[in-house]
């Protein structure tokens, strides 16, 4: 059942009072700074093309927490975002030569406006349903991506040419790239930060809580929520953007619903609602996925038993339990 | 980049050019071990590398060989990123066997970019050296260009002149229809029809009973793998050959003629660029390489082994890891090993070798359990792959 | 003659014929869900698992203990519905006061667990199950050659989906279940064990859902893959269906095995997203689905 949010003869003179927004409280910042600090070190100890992979995926996850964490809508159809601006962003640079900054902000804007329209669909559903319909249309996203000319069905896009940023600066190098990637992706988190902790963030807070009686204080709770599904499909589509930069690479994978299953699970171990969880859930998935490769079907057996131990016995996730004990929320 | 990366290995291996070799050579083999390829691919592959190096003594000639592999689950994302980083951060001289065109397409822009050396035994599309062929990737075994000369030429001949395709709906299953088509028509055959199913697909009796209704005499099989399997048990139930139609699986391996079973597959025509029973020594290897792995070598499996042993015979020849002087090699020297007998590579990088056209056996003639195929005919390696003249590979046709 | 779009009418009835073969497993399987659903507020994502546990138990009790195909359609539900009652007693139950997505996620987790072990060891290759020799052969219907084994595995569904509707509807057993999913502590006051009515209905889902990879195992390969593509479509189907909803389910399940068989006529590539586009119209306009009750 869709909630109408103006019920005739009752309607609001005022708008409703915006909540006061809040600084980011101290330890939230050491944190980051930390984070920040260990990215800028971590090329010189690990491959860098795998920690961009951990960057974008974490962007990813974070985008994937502002709706089920903050707005408490479970999508299961997050790949459809990620992956055509992921498609998109490949299209750009390799056939129209676009540099990288123009062929993110397209696929950005592609993701953005896929999420427009299916989440104009979706949000007239609730709970399950939600879910459900954002799996079928990403199944149809799915089946455009296999069947349409220029993602190259099966093989993808690939050898996608790493052009020069701004059409000056060369991207060749994994090191340069890679500050590029750092200041999308860990901008990217800080601005999803901001949206969260922002009145507006607030509000979604409260309609995740008690969406009837948000209603009656006068929030149009649809238009909230429509929003947030934007947002958090153009920043998964900044991921996706940004990774198909990085691989040189588009392929069905970034579509396949599976993709969206490893967001659920990226989120779910790292802790849903909190601000540091995605980040670390993708950091587990995506390094378990690398280092063990060679145990082949084995690591589906893992990322299994993951799901099946972090639902039953840590359902907030590892940062939740570590926000349980340390008594501050992260 | 790539040239800066010749020079100074030429000028590396001048410095090297002393009596007694000491070089490391790293391969990597990335193939699919865990999915619809496994069996054909997988652990054999590795297992086949490993017994190239040995065989060819490379330790006692001084080359410190290194065999890892990968399973890049048929994914040319996985297999993208597993290359480059097998280049770029492990030091790995060249890849091997990587199945599934699709990542194998990947794979050989990889390489090209480090200017390292691929040498694909797996992967069926003709591409590979034609319109997206590199000077760096060798295509060993098989293509759909030769699968369609062969399986698609000896069934026309016969008499199949009417065809309907039963096409797995991506690249390959596309790539093996065009080529089949043109060599069906080239033959005075004509194509009724066709349909395309997913892929990976489940049920096939849809398209099965497209395929009857079409009326052609011959129903071509543009799939591989699992969906080949499934489609012939599937006819098999409609009595699709019973009610006189002819069922042309056009890439079929081994391994999935076993999994059908005589009794279903009887009659099928396959071709195929090696066969465990063909000769005393494909015989002698065979038996080696079912000792290890339990079951007989596929041609993807024979042909990881033949590709690592003439990429050996190149390092040595060279005296050095530099790839652009090995392949040169590679493409110099003859290919000469047990399991393909003579053969050549092109400079587009197509290996030419004969391949075989096969037929599965009665239950009443097979005396064992992989004693399943046939000898129908060999096609000779100038007549079985396409001519590279019209191949589109510009450097290849530059050097001319 | 007429011709349908250009297609004559035999291939056109041999297509329905087909899409209502296809339409059995789906009609079973989405049963199991629904039942599973409408019963325990679970989303039983194992169900894909479980099916291809179903006609993997069948293939082993072939080449392991002789055991045949007949013995095997009754004996492979036991056993998977056995499993199943142990993971509903060790980890479902516990999810049964949270959010239905707890246990969507841990059913998910369990079917990668199952998917990957069954393919550590058996491959993907798929292991071959003989159509058992009664069932060989076929019959010539005049538009089409129909095989024994297909029409048999209409016939089993029907009776199946049919059997467990009349006895979730019309019989005292069913009505108990009925009443406790709506009013458990009350159906428990009346001294009914609710929590093992529950257990063995989750075990009776996985039952069906084993019966319907028994069904399979000869005509489609027996690999560890055959679920996990397969899953999301049957869910496509119970949502289409009504997630409550046992007849929902049935009629649902034929109903689009029928429409995916008759776009596989007309549009071939399209045959595996025509579920989903028609979920996502049914979700738009009847949210609770075809036959489902209105929340």
């Amino acid at each position: 059942m869709s909630v109408t949010d103006n019920t005739p003869g009752t309607q609001p003179a005022a708008r409703p009072p915006m909540p006061r927004s809040v600084g980011m409280p101290m330890h939230h910042k050491i944190i980051f700074a930390v984070l920040l600090a260990a990215l800028i070190v971590l090329p010189f100890l690990v491959y860098p093309v795998f920690a961009m992979k951990v960057m974008c995926f974490a962007l990813f996850a974070c985008a994937f927490n502002l709706l089920l964490g903050f707005g408490g809508l479970l999508s299961f159809g997050h790949a459809a975002y990620f992956g055509m601006a992921s498609y998109v962003a490949a299209h750009c640079a390799k056939v129209w030569g676009l540099t990288p900054e123009l062929a993110i902000l397209a696929g950005t804007a592609v993701a953005a406006a896929l999420g427009l329209v299916i989440g104009a669909l979706a949000i007239r559903r609730q709970g399950i349903y939600f879910a459900m319909v954002t799996l079928a249309f990403a199944q149809m996203v799915y089946f455009f991506a296999l069947q349409a000319g220029f993602t190259g069905g099966e093989d993808g896009i690939q050898s996608v040419p790493r052009n020069d940023l701004f059409g000056l600066i060369p991207m060749r190098s994994n090191r340069a790239l890679y500050w590029v990637v750092l200041f999308i992706t860990f901008g990217g988190i800080l601005a999803l930060y901001r949206i969260t902790h922002s009145p507006f963030g607030q509000v979604l807070k409260a309609i995740r809580e008690n969406e009837p009686r948000a209603v009656s204080l006068g929030y149009r709770v649809n238009r909230y929520k429509l929003i947030v599904f934007v947002l958090s499909a153009a920043f998964a589509g900044l991921a996706g953007a940004t990774k198909s930069q990085v691989f040189q690479l588009a392929s069905l994978t970034d579509v396949h619903w599976t993709m969206s299953g490893e967001v659920v699970l990226m989120t779910l171990l790292g802790g849903m609602g909190t601000v540091f969880g995605p980040i670390v859930g993708a950091a587990v998935v995506v390094t378990m996925q690398n280092y063990l490769a060679y145990l082949g079907a084995w690591v589906t057996v893992i990322q299994g038993i993951i799901f099946v131990v972090g639902v039953l016995l840590f359902r907030e996730g590892i940062v939740g339990v570590l926000s349980k004990w340390l008594r501050k929320p992260l | 980049m790539f040239r800066k990366i010749a020079l100074s290995t030429a000028a590396g291996a001048a410095l090297m050019a002393g009596p007694a070799l000491a070089i490391d050579i790293k391969l990597g083999v990335l193939n699919d071990q865990s999915g619809v390829y496994a069996d054909l691919s997988g652990q054999g592959s590795v297992v086949a590398a490993q017994m190239a190096v040995e065989d060819f003594d490379a330790a006692g000639k001084g080359i410190n060989v290194e065999v890892i592999s990968a399973d890049h689950q048929n994914k040319p994302d996985i297999a993208s990123n597993i290359a480059r980083q097998w280049y770029d951060q492990d030091g790995v001289d060249a890849i091997l066997d990587v199945p599934t065109s699709s990542t194998a397409l990947a794979v050989a822009d990889v390489t090209a970019e480090f200017g390292k050396v691929f040498i694909n035994s797996g992967a069926a599309t003709s591409d590979l050296t034609r319109a997206n062929c590199q000077p760096t990737t060798i295509h060993w075994t098989y293509d759909t260009a030769s699968l369609a000369n062969g399986t698609g030429k000896a069934v026309t001949e016969a008499g199949g002149d009417t065809w309907f395709f039963l096409t797995a709906d991506y690249a390959f299953g596309h790539a093996l229809e065009r080529d089949t088509t043109a060599v069906v028509e080239a033959n005075g055959g004509e194509v009724l029809g066709s349909v395309a199913h997913p892929f990976p697909g489940t049920d096939f009796s849809s398209f099965l009973l497209q395929a009857q209704a079409s009326g052609a005499k011959v129903i071509g099989l543009a799939n591989a793998g699992a969906d080949t399997v499934n489609s012939i048990k599937q006819a098999s139930e409609f009595g699709i050959v019973q009610a006189g139609q002819k069922l042309a699986g056009l890439l079929l391996f081994i391994n999935n003629v076993h999994s059908l079973g005589a009794q279903t597959a009887q009659g099928l025509q396959m071709t195929t660029a090696f066969y465990w029973d063909m000769n005393d020594d494909t015989r002698a290897f065979s038996e080696r390489f079912q000792a290890e792995v339990g079951a007989p070598p596929s041609m993807v499996q024979a042909g990881v082994y033949a590709g690592t042993l003439h990429y050996l015979k190149a390092v040595e020849a060279v005296g050095s890891d530099d790839a652009e002087a090995i392949v040169a090699k590679m493409k110099e020297m003859e290919t000469d090993d047990p399991l393909f007998g003579k053969g050549y590579i092109r400079k587009d990088g197509r290996v030419i070798h004969d391949m075989y056209l096969m037929e599965v056996k009665t239950p009443e003639e097979s005396t064992g359990e992989w004693d399943l195929l046939k000898l129908v005919s060999t096609i000779p390696g100038e007549d079985a792959f396409l001519p590279m003249e019209d191949g589109g590979c510009e450097f290849a046709l530059a050097a001319e | 003659m007429f011709e349908l779009l250009g297609v004559p009418p035999q291939v056109l009835m041999g297509q329905l014929l087909i899409g209502l073969i296809n339409g059995s497993f789906y009609a079973v399987l989405s049963l199991g869900l629904a039942v599973i659903f409408g019963l325990l507020n679970i989303i039983n994502f194992a169900h894909g698992a479980q099916y291809m546990m179903g006609a993997f138990v069948a293939w082993m009790l072939l080449n392991y203990a002789g055991i045949g195909y007949w013995p095997a359609l009754i004996l492979s539900p036991l056993i998977v519905g056995a499993i199943g009652i142990a993971l509903e007693r060790t980890m479902i139950a516990r999810l049964y006061k949270l959010d239905h997505l707890y246990g969507l996620l841990l059913t998910f987790g369990l079917a990668l667990i199952i998917q990957g072990i069954f393919r550590n060891y058996y491959g993907v290759s798929g292991l071959p199950y003989q159509i058992p020799g009664t069932l060989q052969g076929g019959q010539n219907l005049g538009f089409m050659f129909l095989p024994n084994y297909r029409g048999w595995v209409i016939v089993a569904s029907l009776i199946v989906c049919f059997g467990t509707w009349f006895m979730i509807e019309k019989t005292r057993l069913g009505a108990y279940l009925r009443a406790a999913t709506e009013n458990p502590e009350l159906v428990g006051a009346f001294g009914i064990n609710v929590p093992r009515m529950i257990t063995l209905t989750y075990g009776f889902g996985v039952g069906l859902a084993a019966f319907a990879g028994v069904l399979a195992a000869p005509i489609y390969s027996v690999n560890p893959n055959m679920g996990a593509d397969l899953i999301i479509v049957v869910f496509a189907v119970v949502v289409i269906g009504g997630m409550g909803s046992i007849m929902g389910a049935i009629l649902t399940g034929f109903g689009l095995g029928i429409i995916e068989g008759l776009t596989r006529v007309f549009y071939p590539e399209g045959s595996a997203v025509v579920i989903f586009v028609i979920m996502a119209i049914v979700l738009m306009i009847k949210p609770e689905g075809l036959f489902g009750k209105s929340a």
